[in-house]
Formats: C-alpha cells, sequence, structure tokens
C-alpha cells in the first residue's frame, strides 16, 4: 500500500503523438493525485485527452515528461517487462466494448488474470466463480459472451478486473453502450464490488448520468485538468 | 495461457478449418506430386533393379538410357568375356516388337530375350509356370499387367471384363508363333508396353532381321572384383560402354530429368501446392490475428508478456501446420493406396514427408512470423481505441 494515501500521483505529465506537422500534445503537463479508497472520474470533451491520462497512469503507454507514481513505482524507472508484471500484478482493466474475448466462457474470460500470474487453471476458475458470484453471475459461469446482455458482458469485465485483487482499475467508458438503468447497474456492481480501502478506481466517461458515483470529478480540456470536483456519491 | 491460445484458435471453426484446408491442401499437392514423380523417376530405372545378379552392365556407348538401345554386334560378347575379372558374361536382347492378338489388333510388346544356356535375366517373380519353360518350343512368357490388359482378349459380351491371357494360348509376334508357358510379375517400367521374356536365340528370330541385334551384354564379376574396377578395364578393352548397375540407373534417371519436362512439369506443381498453401494459410492467419489483434492487446494490457503472445502464436501456428501436415500427407497415402495396381506411378518414400513437412513447417513460420511481428509491435494502450 501507499505510504501516503495515494496510489496514482502525476506530476507535470505530457504525452505527444506524432510528429512534424501531424504532431498532437495530448497531454500538456497534467498535475493530478489519485487517493486510496476513491472513486474518480475523468470526464471531458472527445480528444480532452482522457484516454491518453488513463493509458499513462495505467503504465499501457509511455509518457514524455513528468512524473507519474503509481504505488509508490515510478513508471520512469521501468523496463517495458517490469511494467507488464506491474499492471499483471497491480491493476484492472474494464473497456468501452467489453473486450471478452468471444471463445472463451464466462468463468474462462474471468480467470485470464490469474492464469497470466500463473495460478493453476482449477483454482483460477474456482476464485472467477466467487467473483461471478459477487456480481450476480453465478449462472452464467459456462456461457460464451455472445449469450449475454450488453450489461452482464460489463459485470463479467469487472470480475475480470477485480479478481486478482488489483490496486488500481481503470475504466473507459464502461456504461457508454448501455441503456441507463443497466449503465446505474453496472456502476453499482463497481462500486460496490471493486472499492475499497487499499483500492482506487478511475473511470473516463461522458455518461454525466453515472456522475453521482464518483468521490471526486477530474474534469479535463485540452490535455490538462482544468478543475477537480469533490462530490458526495450517492450509491 | 496455452489453453486460451487453443480455444482462440479453434472458437472460430470458419477461419480454423479454413487454415487447415489451406495447408491440407498444400501438403497434399506437395506430396501427391512429388510421390507421383518419385514413381515415374523410378521407372526409368526398374528394369536394371529387377536384374539383380549381373554386376556390370555393357553397350554401345552412345546409350543414353534402359530403352534407348544402340544393338551390338554379337562378335562383342566374345570380347567381353576375354577381359579379365570378368567372370560371366551373357547377351540380352531388349526390343519392341509387335504382336498380333486374336482379334487381329496389333501390340507393341517389349521383348527381352535372355541367354539360351543360363536364362539370366529373367523376371523376378513368377507366377504361373517356371523360367526353364522357355526352354519349350516357341514358348514366351508374359507379365501379369500385360496378359490382363493389352494382352487380354476382348469379352464375348459387351460390357462385361477382358479376359486374361492364359498359359498355353498363342500369339504372334512379327509373325512368328508365341505359345504363353509362363506369368510373371515384373516392376512397372517407364514404358506401359507388356513385357514377354524369351529365349535370347528366339527374341533374335522375333525381331526383324538386321546385322546387330545383341542389345546388351551383362557381366558378373569374379569373386573379389571390384565391378567399377571391371567397368573401367571393359570400357577400355573393348571400346564399349559398361556401367555398374548403380552407375547404369544413374545414367538413366539423370536423362529424364536432364532431357525431359518431367521434373519442370512436376517442379511447378510442387510449387504451386507450396504458394497456394502459403498464401492461403499465410492469409487466413494473419486475418485470424487481425481479428484477434483487439484480444491480444487486452491480454497485453492485463499483463502478458510478449515471450507468452509468441509462444501462444507458434502453438496455434503448430496446431494448424500439425493438423494440416498429418491430413494432407494422409490424404496423399490414401490416394496412392487407392491408386496401387493401376499404371500410376505412385512412390511416397520418406524423403517425400520429409519435404513436406519442411514445406509446411516454412509456411507455418512465414504466416506465424507476419502475426508474432504484429502482435509484438501491439502498443496495449490501442486497447482503448478498439
Amino acid at each position: 500500500m501507499s505510504q501516503n494515501g495515494t496510489a496514482v500521483s502525476l506530476q507535470g505529465v505530457t504525452k505527444t503523438y506524432g510528429s512534424g506537422s501531424s504532431r498532437v500534445q495530448a497531454l500538456r503537463g497534467v498535475d493530478l493525485d489519485v487517493r486510496l479508497g476513491e472513486l474518480l472520474m475523468l470526464v471531458g470533451p472527445s480528444g480532452c485527452g482522457k484516454t491518453t491520462l488513463i493509458s499513462v497512469a495505467a503504465a499501457i503507454l509511455d509518457h514524455d515528461d513528468g512524473e507519474i507514481v503509481v504505488f509508490d513505482r515510478d513508471l520512469k524507472s521501468m523496463s517495458q517487462a517490469e511494467k507488464t508484471r506491474f499492471r499483471g500484478a497491480n491493476i484492472g482493466f474494464v473497456f468501452q466494448a467489453y473486450n471478452l474475448i468471444p471463445t472463451l466462457t464466462v468463468a474462462e474470460n474471468t480467470a485470464i488474470p490469474l492464469l497470466i500470474l500463473g495460478k493453476r487453471r482449477a483454482d483460477a476458475l474456482a476464485r472467477a466463480g466467487e467473483v461471478l458470484e459477487a456480481v450476480g453471475l453465478e449462472d452464467k459461469l459456462g456461457s460464451f459472451p455472445a449469450a449475454l446482455s450488453g450489461g452482464q458482458q460489463q459485470r463479467v469485465a469487472i470480475a475480470r478486473a477485480i479478481v486478482n485483487n488489483p490496486r488500481l482499475i481503470v475504466c473507459d467508458e464502461p456504461t457508454s453502450a448501455l441503456d441507463a438503468d443497466t449503465g446505474r447497474l453496472v456502476m453499482d456492481v463497481l462500486r460496490r464490488n471493486a472499492l475499497s480501502a487499499d483500492r482506487a478506481l478511475i473511470i473516463v466517461t461522458h455518461d454525466n448520468r453515472i456522475f453521482s458515483f464518483a468521490d471526486r470529478i477530474a474534469r479535463m480540456d485540452d490535455g490538462r485538468v482544468i478543475l477537480i470536483e469533490p462530490q458526495v456519491a450517492t450509491s | 495461457m496455452y489453453r486460451i491460445a487453443l480455444k482462440m484458435l479453434m472458437g472460430d471453426r470458419g477461419k480454423y478449418l479454413g487454415l487447415i484446408m489451406g495447408l491440407t491442401f498444400a501438403a497434399l499437392l506437395i506430396t501427391q506430386q512429388s510421390s507421383i514423380f518419385t514413381g515415374l523417376m523410378t521407372r526409368t530405372y526398374s528394369f536394371i533393379n529387377d536384374l539383380s545378379q549381373p554386376d556390370v552392365w555393357v553397350m554401345d556407348p552412345k546409350v543414353q538410357f534402359i530403352d534407348d538401345v544402340k544393338p551390338l554386334q554379337d562378335t562383342e560378347l566374345i570380347r567381353v568375356r576375354g577381359i579379365t575379372g570378368v567372370e560371366w558374361a551373357v547377351p540380352l536382347y531388349k526390343g519392341l516388337l509387335k504382336a498380333r492378338l486374336e482379334d487381329g489388333n496389333f501390340q507393341i510388346v517389349n521383348v527381352l530375350g535372355l541367354d539360351d544356356a543360363t536364362l539370366i535375366g529373367g523376371p523376378p517373380t513368377m507366377i504361373e509356370g517356371s523360367l526353364s519353360d522357355l526352354r519349350k518350343q516357341d514358348a514366351i512368357i508374359v507379365n501379369d499387367v500385360g496378359a490382363s490388359t493389352r494382352l487380354a482378349k476382348k469379352p464375348k459380351e459387351p460390357g462385361a471384363k477382358a479376359i486374361p491371357l492364359q498359359v498355353g494360348e498363342v500369339l504372334e509376334i512379327n509373325d512368328k508363333r508365341a505359345v504363353v508357358v509362363g506369368i510373371c510379375r515384373v516392376s512397372r517400367t517407364f514404358q506401359s508396353q507388356p513385357v514377354i521374356y524369351t529365349t535370347y536365340s528366339r527374341a533374335t528370330t522375333f525381331a526383324p532381321k538386321e546385322r546387330k541385334l545383341l542389345s546388351f551384354v551383362l557381366v558378373k564379376a569374379s569373386d573379389g572384383v571390384d565391378p567399377k574396377g571391371l567397368a573401367d578395364r571393359i570400357r577400355q578393352g573393348t571400346g564399349l560402354a559398361a556401367y555398374t548397375a548403380k552407375e547404369f540407373k544413374d545414367l538413366s534417371f539423370n536423362y529424364y530429368m536432364k532431357s525431359t519436362g518431367i521434373p519442370i512439369n512436376f517442379g511447378i506443381a510442387v510449387m504451386l501446392g507450396f504458394l497456394i498453401g502459403t498464401a492461403i494459410a499465410g492469409q487466413t492467419f494473419y486475418n485470424f490475428t487481425l481479428e484477434n489483434l483487439r484480444y491480444f492487446g487486452t491480454l497485453k494490457a492485463m499483463g502478458t508478456t510478449n515471450a507468452v503472445l509468441l509462444r501462444m502464436i507458434v502453438l496455434q501456428a503448430l496446431v494448424v501446420g500439425a493438423l494440416g501436415y498429418g491430413l494432407g500427407v494422409g490424404g496423399a497415402a490414401l490416394f496412392g493406396y487407392l491408386m496401387r495396381g493401376t499404371e500410376l506411378a505412385f512412390r511416397l518414400v520418406p524423403e517425400i514427408l520429409i519435404l513436406a513437412g519442411g514445406a509446411i513447417a516454412v509456411i507455418v513460420t512465414l504466416s506465424a512470423l507476419l502475426s508474432i511481428l504484429k502482435v509484438m509491435k501491439l502498443e496495449p494502450a490501442i486497447v482503448f481505441k478498439m
């Protein structure tokens, strides 16, 4: 656990794509702290740098300048192999399009992070079953993703993101493909199962229907965090 | 993770079967065409194989292959017998002659005239009768395939099977009476005419009158004499060509390789199988990887190392490669089995299995390499954009 209660700390982080006339500066010196035990939402217009920010914070994209410290580890000082291992042990992902492998069952999809960490298949599937029960999908273990609704698939993705108890979970537009009720249900599941005192959640979203689930909302524009608003989470 | 790789591969049935079909087709075509080529080329010297007794074959220096007969004078036999190290030397007549069948039709037959005294050079297997029956009046021995096909009698009723030529029946070879005294089995040769054995002296009566009728002199080296050295001495002593059996087989084989379109024709078919297999399998495998790129990216984001992803793709390639190879080679073997006993030359030797295996290995390696490069370069951050 982080010694000062901060899960992720970004100081003066910049990121530029391309070069010459096609150069785009996605992050222009971002300063942001994400605390343990909080659900932080990143909001802002399209192209403002939200996805780039969670990508660099989750160590799946290299930043150019500035400092990113995740659970007291400076990402700049880590090799790609170290970052890969770090992600596997510490970071869970929830994607807009779920990204469940269609040829694997719900239980197998959920167990993937444990298999990546080298757990035995039987143990991984047993743990996946427990987590799927927690998200209300205990009767879908043997189903394939195509047989599930969008909301159910996103709950499987949440189960997959938390199955190995990562300390940081990043979510990209987890409700944008869902209707309002299903979106609220998914956020409820996410907040109830994923959030804990030793874990932080960062959610990128456009969906103002779910803002009430946030502890804080960071507004971004043109590659910068322009405002951080505290919220009183209602769920 | 390897089970996940296999499930990703096999879960998409269409692509999985497409991949296997492409590789199966390549393995089948490469194996089948190479086997037919090998079978054909083996036939170029199968007659030499059937005659196991002589160590050295003596012939006109202009002879290029076994069926390229350029007759010698009978006196050459005496000269060869005079060379030191010759245990024995016997004449052999080999020629294409016209046989008249019972229904009045003519059929070209391959007549072999064996030394009257020893009958050396006879067929490797007798099915009916014995080789010594050739000493009977007007006797000939016919090979089983010839007897049951080209020399067979027409059926009495339309649509019925032809009636094989049998022992005791009579043919006319160049208007001379020939009585079948035996049926033999010989290896199929490059020429598909019926094979007829008789004595040397009778063969020369069947043959059109010419000054030279001796096709080959078959020589046995004395005990302890090196056949190659003996062949050299015969060449120097007589001015004729003399080859060991191995050298004569190579001469015949090389003639067909260099002077006919057979290698290029089969080479093109084999290359076509390789290219089509590469194109189908390579494209399908690459498409499979592209369609799964989002999932490879997801796995990468979740902490799967490049080494594990590489091994997953290699495993997928190995599985489709092994299945495609097995099915293709199995199909080719089945084809050969079903075609046994027909005119088709088919010889599946271990070297062809290795060749086909190597070709499939190259195809799957190339296919996998494209996919591996794509996945290795994949930025895990791309998963947020898919």
